[in-house]
């Protein structure tokens, strides 16, 4: 107790002692808060589309909405069609967490849920997540990933855009998917290696910088067994055609 | 009725505002909003007469109040409800007070900028002071100590862009060395109708939201600006050559004393007169590059402070600089303040006359520069000294974002590992590191060094790391000095009076301004404020060095609160003292502080939304270790 009291007071005399100056932390004001330690979210639909010339005339859509600061995100991602003209579609799903681990890069994990459905059956399933997100030399945006399903099937994901400016806001955006599987999974249409490319070309028209409609076309082509399996389930293998939508941001 | 048009409390409808503004006069409406300097024709300041006794006490309310600028209605963030704040006219010597009243929902505060006062009226919230609660009154009370032209801003979150800003010119206690007739205040600003706060939200998500100046496929067609080879060795690292400006005309609209370019602010003179114009750059975001078509720009003081006269046909203003030109119009004719925006998206301008209703040509813009190889810190050519091709054992390799080995140009691929670490004489391990030991201290007044960039990249938050950092005071900056304009230089900047005689600094530190564009992350040494809230410790009385070197590629106007600044700029013992320093791309520059007030004092960059993403830092100044009674 006695031993208290002097402390306390001898505290007191360095702080008097100390002056009119005491350091930063004595004074007991809350640290100077900034914007960079708010956090904030972010939703882009780069593809929200209709292609009424593909078979089933699909609505398309490929979006992340993403929340938090710099270095930690918390990232939805979802991609899929929807089939207009009869009933059937697939969806992925991604949760995420992702880390600013370089100045371009961002190393994402988390868990992937697709369904597909037709008018005789809905499937299910889930993939355990690890992937990049971010600008490679060139302004290349990257998208690479790596999955392992439920039922340890392992396979590869690649999605790469690339914007063009013609003019201010006139851009012109190729895009790449592709997807590549260690091993065969029937039930899923998957053959091993090379499953599927998609290109496409899109020219938007920035009216504001959140709010571009476009024009475009894409091509996809399947591979090797996947395309078999496609075959047999009497869908084309190779699809071409016109596509309009509308990119959006917030 | 007058009233009513002008400080409206409800926002009027376009339609009935263009009415009543046909029937009154715009200008009448606008005249009313404004302090006697800023009117729309204006014959000047009445500085005080010798002896008389200038106001020492002022009443400053802080408030939202409805405006116009350029005939469009805004809510702005007013100090007695204008945009600027009144002029603050004092004589060195004085004790002021400053009564500042808090009439928002949220807190707000003052800073004075350039002024030396005591830490805790410094007006920093969190740092110097609580910061001014609503319905507060805070009273702020201060010695002058020093003369020339300032101003004073909030230091509360984005109330700067809001329009919480305005002049400050401190007469001196004896005569003053610069003769002149007559004198005007010209504030520049930049204005924004979008919440400040949307922007930067835009900027995070999209840093080059507001860049309406790219280099397009259509330019590349047109053979405009960068060739393919150029744009793809900017693509291959990542950055935007055309990165100038992070907030731009897309949504400002550049203003010179609140007024907006087509208001056409009007300084009166008499032909024949020495004309004194106080520029001062109170933009949140924007630098600005001022002429006057016809006249010569005789600069007689920079940051407050006297300069040997130099005379230009330009000089850029850094955010929060401010410079003192004299004029001497002779013909009775109209001239035209320029002030463009550095990234040629728009200008402010005014008209100096010799009477009412005349005005100049409005000279055409510029068209917007694009970032060089030299702002990465890449010119080889250039750099003597450097011989990359007999340095054994350089190692780029762990330096990300830059792939040397592919550089058109820039042969890496035979320098087997060079390893910056073991350089003789060069220790780069951690920051405010020993630059000393390289030659022993180079006396005050050289320039520094070119130095290839250290080890450490600084982390995520650092997009880029130029491979050498050098003086670049002698270059007017980027867009200027290339079309016969002599333009004003940091080495044209000769205080008027010999610096104090200052033995060798005893201690170095080294800053390093960062960032990375891609995320609008801004930080210093690759960390923002609130990963190294830790303050740089300094004595007082102490003699330090500090080397700012910006491994980005952006210019930084960077402002140290309560001691002056000696550029080292070549010129010793006739440093210029400055509170605010353009550091340019891929430059090193270095200052010389000796801090003669304790108190934590506030580094930051003067970009209102770098420093609102934590490019900011805490400089205590302490008493020196021996009159310390706990140790
Ligand atoms: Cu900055």
């Amino acid at each position: 107790m006695l031993n208290t009291i002097r402390l306390l007071a001898l505290t007191g005399v360095l702080l008097l002692a100390a002056g009119p100056f005491r350091p930063v932390e004595a004074q007991n004001l809350p640290r100077p808060r900034f914007e960079n330690e708010n956090i904030y979210g972010f939703v882009l639909f780069d593809v929200f589309e209709a292609a009424p010339g593909l078979e089933g005339s699909p609505l398309a859509w490929d979006m992340f909405a993403s929340i938090g600061k710099e270095y930690d995100r918390f990232w939805i991602k979802s991609d899929g069609d929807l089939s207009t003209s009869q009933r059937g579609g697939e969806m992925e799903f991604q949760a995420l967490y992702s880390r600013l681990i370089a100045p371009y890069w961002e190393l994402q994990a988390g868990a992937r849920f697709d369904v597909a459905y037709s008018s005789e059956q809905t499937r299910r399933r889930g993939h355990l997540v690890v992937g990049l997100e971010g600008l490679a030399p060139y302004w290349f945006e990257l998208e690479p990933a790596l999955f392992i399903s439920q039922d340890g099937d392992v396979s590869a994901g690649l999605t790469g855009s690339y914007d063009l400016f013609v003019t201010q806001r006139l851009i012109l955006q190729p895009r790449l998917d592709a997807v590549a599987a260690v091993q065969e999974v029937e039930t899923w249409g998957v053959g091993k290696g090379l499953n599927s490319v998609g290109l496409s070309l899109r020219l938007r028209y920035e009216l504001a910088r959140e709010f571009a409609p476009y024009l475009g076309v894409s091509w996809s082509r399947l591979f090797g067994r996947t395309g078999d399996l496609a075959r047999a389930e009497g869908e084309d293998t190779r699809t071409v055609g016109l596509v309009f939508g509308l990119r959006w941001w917030h | 009725m007058k009233k009513k048009l002008t400080l409206e409390t409800a926002p009027l409808s376009r339609r009935t505002f263009l009415h009543q503004a046909a029937a009154f006069g715009l200008l009448a409406g606008i005249k009313h909003l404004l302090p006697a300097y800023a009117r729309p024709l204006t014959g000047g300041l009445t500085p005080p007469v010798a002896g008389s006794r200038p106001p020492t006490v002022y009443e400053l309310t802080i408030a939202e109040t409805g405006l116009r600028f350029g005939g469009r209605h805004a809510r702005a963030t007013t100090i007695n409800g204008t945009v600027p704040g009144p002029l603050l006219r004092f004589r060195e010597g004085e004790e002021v007070v400053l009564k500042v009243t808090n009439r928002l929902k949220e807190d707000t505060s003052i800073h004075w900028h350039g002024l030396l006062v005591p830490f805790n009226m410094d007006g920093v919230p969190g740092v110097s002071f609580p910061g001014i609660r609503p319905g507060e009154t805070f009273t702020y009370r201060f010695a002058l100590r020093q003369s020339g032209t300032y101003w004073y801003h909030s230091h509360s979150g984005l109330q700067e862009q809001t329009g919480v800003y305005g002049p400050i010119i401190v007469d001196p206690a004896g005569d003053d060395p610069v003769a002149y007739d007559r004198e005007h205040v010209v504030v520049l600003s930049d204005w924004t109708f979008e919440d400040p706060h949307r922007v930067l939200r835009k900027l995070r998500k999209m840093p080059g939201y507001y860049n309406f100046q790219r280099q397009t496929l259509l330019g590349l067609l047109r053979g405009e600006d960068l060739s393919l080879r150029d744009r793809l060795r900017w693509g291959r690292m990542r950055m935007d050559a055309t990165d100038l400006a992070d907030v731009t005309g897309a949504t400002y609209t550049y203003l010179m004393n609140g007024l907006a370019p087509e208001d056409n602010w009007t300084a009166l003179f008499r032909p024949g007169e020495r004309v004194r114009l106080r520029f001062i750059n109170a933009g949140a975001g924007s630098f600005f590059d001022v002429r006057i078509p016809g006249l010569p720009l005789t600069i007689v003081q920079a940051d407050g402070q006297n300069v040997q006269p130099v005379t230009v046909d330009e000089f850029r203003i850094g955010i929060a600089e401010t410079y003192d030109v004299i004029v001497e119009p002779r013909e009775d004719r109209a001239y035209t303040i320029f002030a463009e925006s550095m990234d040629r998206s728009g200008y402010a301008r005014g008209t100096l006359a010799p009477r009412e209703g005349l005005q100049a040509p409005v000279p055409e813009q510029r068209r917007r520069p694009a970032r060089s190889m030299a702002d990465m810190g890449m010119d080889h050519g250039n750099m003597q000294g450097m011989d990359h091709g007999n340095m054994p054992g350089m190692d780029h390799g762990n330096m990300p974002g830059m792939d040397h080995g592919n550089m058109p140009g820039m042969d890496h691929g035979n320098m087997p590992g060079m390893d910056h670490g073991n350089m003789p004489g060069m220790d780069h391990e951690g920051h405010g590191m020993q630059m000393g030991a390289m030659a022993g201290l180079a006396p005050p007044g050289t320039l520094p060094p070119a130095v290839p960039h250290g080890e450490d990249t600084h982390g995520p938050g650092n997009a880029a790391v130029p491979m050498m950092t050098r003086s670049r005071l002698h270059e007017p900056g980027i867009g200027l000095g290339n079309d016969g304009r002599r333009v004003l230089v940091y080495t044209d900047l000769k205080s008027m009076e010999p610096t104090i005689d200052m033995p060798p600094p005893t201690r170095e530190i080294e800053l390093h301004l960062t960032g990375n564009m891609e995320r609008y992350m801004w930080s210093i040494d690759g960390k923002a404020y609130s990963e190294a809230p830790e303050p740089i410790r300094i004595e007082k009385g102490e003699r330090v060095r500090i080397t700012f070197v910006n491994d980005t590629m952006m210019e930084h106007p960077m402002h140290l609160h309560g001691m002056w600044m000696m550029l080292e700029n070549g010129h010793f013992p006739h440093l210029p003292r400055k509170h605010t320093l353009i550091v340019k791309p891929a430059e090193r520059l270095s200052v010389l502080v000796v801090p003669d007030e304790t108190g934590p004092w506030v580094f930051h960059c003067h970009i209102l939304y770098h420093m609102d993403m934590g490019m900011f830092r805490v400089v205590e100044v302490t008493e020196p270790a021996t009159a310390e009674v706990s140790q």
